[in-house]
């Protein structure tokens, strides 16, 4: 742990003079304490509980996944109606499933399901937690020795963390799908054709990568929430600017992350 | 062992919210199997005190020695050990409002003890039933009444059986009958069973019946402190006019307006532009 605050100490010492020092530290001070607990703690003998992961899962992953599924679909339906208007000119339908699914995987399918992820369930849990936070049942933990990191942070992270790269995949078959239903329905594709020109386009690190970014997505979204949530101050009003501030803060954090992603993977090599 | 006696060593508390001192120089101490009763006017800072002697708030300067240490020093880990020996009951309830009643008192157990589902059921059962809340376990918080949430909160606090239980104002919102149950309920802890009890009471009749030892808090200080006895001999007029409930003696009603402009962290409301806003002269 001395390393963990150690570490929490120079990063926050580095930021003293940053103008939203305050907030920096505790979001800092907030990922420390959620590694401590997921990474150290059950090592000490304090394993987190199995079921609140499960409970939270549901929510953030199970019943997002209609809305993931529609809005997968009608992007994969769009992709491929563009992609047929400008290959079609250059006598290049073929090429139609290549960019439905490489657009698809590495760029589209990571981003708009963070984003629904963040609309539904960023703005759930700062909400949650801020009105814990108000109506002092963090406190009351806090006085029963419980750990508010440990019972509300943790089980939230988790399945964050495993939900939103599921849905990711998820909602790339289903823009895949959209795809095929343009190709098959109004182009001259046939199932089997479809399936094979957009297996051959794609590499597995298409796939990957946008694996890698819905991960770092989804530990963007929930520490932001969290925090958001954590961090309320002055009733029923503070709620609502937290809830806000955490939609705000974790879809900019997470367009920006994307874009450093997309350059780091497909730009810089 | 007579240092093992003194549960509780508050010494020269002060806390201040922006310029003005809430707790200005409060010094008590609380004795094993002792109910002490703390009274005084809405406002006056009793949650506050509360809340710094369970290590929620920090102190401006002073000590607070829970079972002889220290806890305005200690690590939030040190702290933890502590808190598991106390119970609190918190103005409001403080229930999780996502959990049902009966998981609400469970928490303690499941995460503090190792005891099987089935022998957590029973205790829970046991202590709902404490406080006149049998088979109310499947509600939720939002789904029962407001003193229905205090009586949950007690029980809640009773989980774990402490030695020492913190209750802010349990039987306010409670009627008489309920009251008397409750009363009971502490007395029956507190002399059978030699729990130590830390109880913040509006309720006179209430706290005559429960406390062996009364503080009154006031402008900051100690106004007076004794046993029950002695309170209620007391010389003291704002006493008197206290545990009386007289509207008429030396407690002022309201802040005067010099007290107010003391208050320099509450900032004053722009009412004039509010009320330019909702009530636009249309002439
Ligand atoms: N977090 C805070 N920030 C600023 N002032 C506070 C804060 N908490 C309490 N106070 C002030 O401290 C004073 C005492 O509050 P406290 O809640 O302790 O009163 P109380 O004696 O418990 O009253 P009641 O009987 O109505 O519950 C109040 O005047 C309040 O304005
Ligand atoms: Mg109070």
């Amino acid at each position: 742990m001395s390393n963990a605050e150690l570490l929490a100490f120079v990063s926050a010492r580095t930021l003293a003079f940053c103008a939203l020092n305050l907030q920096v530290r505790n979001y800092l001070q907030l990922n420390v304490s959620l590694l401590y607990w997921i990474l150290v703690a059950p090592f000490t003998g304090q394993f987190f509980k199995i079921a609140p992961i499960f409970r939270q899962m549901v929510f953030i992953g199970v019943r997002a996944a209609p809305m993931v599924a529609l809005t997968a679909f009608s992007v994969g339906v769009t992709l491929a109606m563009q992609a047929a208007h400008s290959l079609e000119s250059l006598g290049a339908e073929m090429y139609i499933p290549d960019l439905v699914m490489i657009t698809l995987l590495r760029e589209m399918g990571p981003v708009l399901i963070a984003v629904i992820v963040i609309g539904r369930s960023g703005s759930a849990v700062a909400a949650e937690l801020g009105t814990m936070k108000v109506s002092e049942e963090i406190e009351a933990l806090e006085v029963m020795a419980i750990n508010p990191i440990q019972f509300l942070v943790v089980p939230r992270f988790l399945s964050m963390m495993v939900m939103l790269p599921a849905l990711t995949i998820f909602g790339n078959y289903i823009g895949i799908l959209g795809g095929w239903a343009v190709c098959v329905s109004a182009l001259d594709f046939n199932t089997a054709g479809y399936v094979l020109r957009a297996l051959e386009s794609a590499e597995t690190w298409d796939l990957y990568s946008g694996m890698i970014k819905s991960v770092v997505f989804a530990w963007i979204i929930i520490t932001i929430a969290c925090n958001a949530g954590l961090s309320v101050e002055g009733g029923a009003e503070g709620v609502g600017q937290a809830t806000t501030t955490a939609v705000v803060q974790a879809l900019l954090a997470m367009l920006v992350m994307n874009a450093v992603l997309t350059g780091i993977f497909f730009f810089a090599a | 062992m007579p240092a093992d006696s003194k549960i509780i060593e508050v010494a020269g508390l002060v806390r201040k919210f922006g310029d003005r001192a809430v707790l200005n120089d409060i010094s008590f101490n609380v004795d094993r199997g002792e109910t002490l009763v703390i009274m005084g006017g809405s406002g006056c800072g009793k949650s506050t005190l509360l809340r710094h002697m369970i290590g929620a708030m920090k102190p401006t300067s002073g000590l607070v020695r829970l079972f002889g240490e220290e806890i305005t020093t200690l690590k939030e880990r040190e702290i933890e050990r502590i808190r598991l020996r106390f119970g609190m009951l918190f103005q409001s309830g403080a229930l999780l409002a996502s959990l049902t009643v009966g998981e609400n008192v469970a928490l303690p157990l499941l995460q503090h003890t190792k005891r099987s589902i089935d022998e957590i059921e029973d205790i829970v059962k046991q202590k709902l039933g404490m406080v006149g809340l049998t088979g109310f376990e499947n509600l939720k918080p939002d789904e029962i009444s407001g003193g229905m949430k205090k009586r949950v909160g007690l029980a809640r606090a009773l989980a774990l059986d402490p030695e020492l239980l913190f209750s802010d104002e349990p039987t306010s919102g409670l009627d008489p009958i309920m009251t008397a149950v409750i009363d009971e309920l502490t007395l029956k802890l507190a002399r059978g069973r030699g729990m130590t009890a830390v109880v913040v009471s509006h309720d006179m009749t209430s706290a005559f019946r429960i406390a062996t030892r009364m503080i009154m808090l006031g402008h900051g200080g100690i106004v007076a402190q004794g046993t029950p006895d002695e309170i209620r001999a007391s010389s003291n007029p704002e006493v008197q006019q206290f545990i009386h409930g007289e509207a008429d003696g030396p407690i002022p009603l309201n802040l005067s307006q010099e007290e107010h402009e003391h208050h320099q962290h509450v900032k004053p409301r722009p009412f004039a532009r509010a009320r330019g806003r909702f009530h636009r002269k249309t002439a």
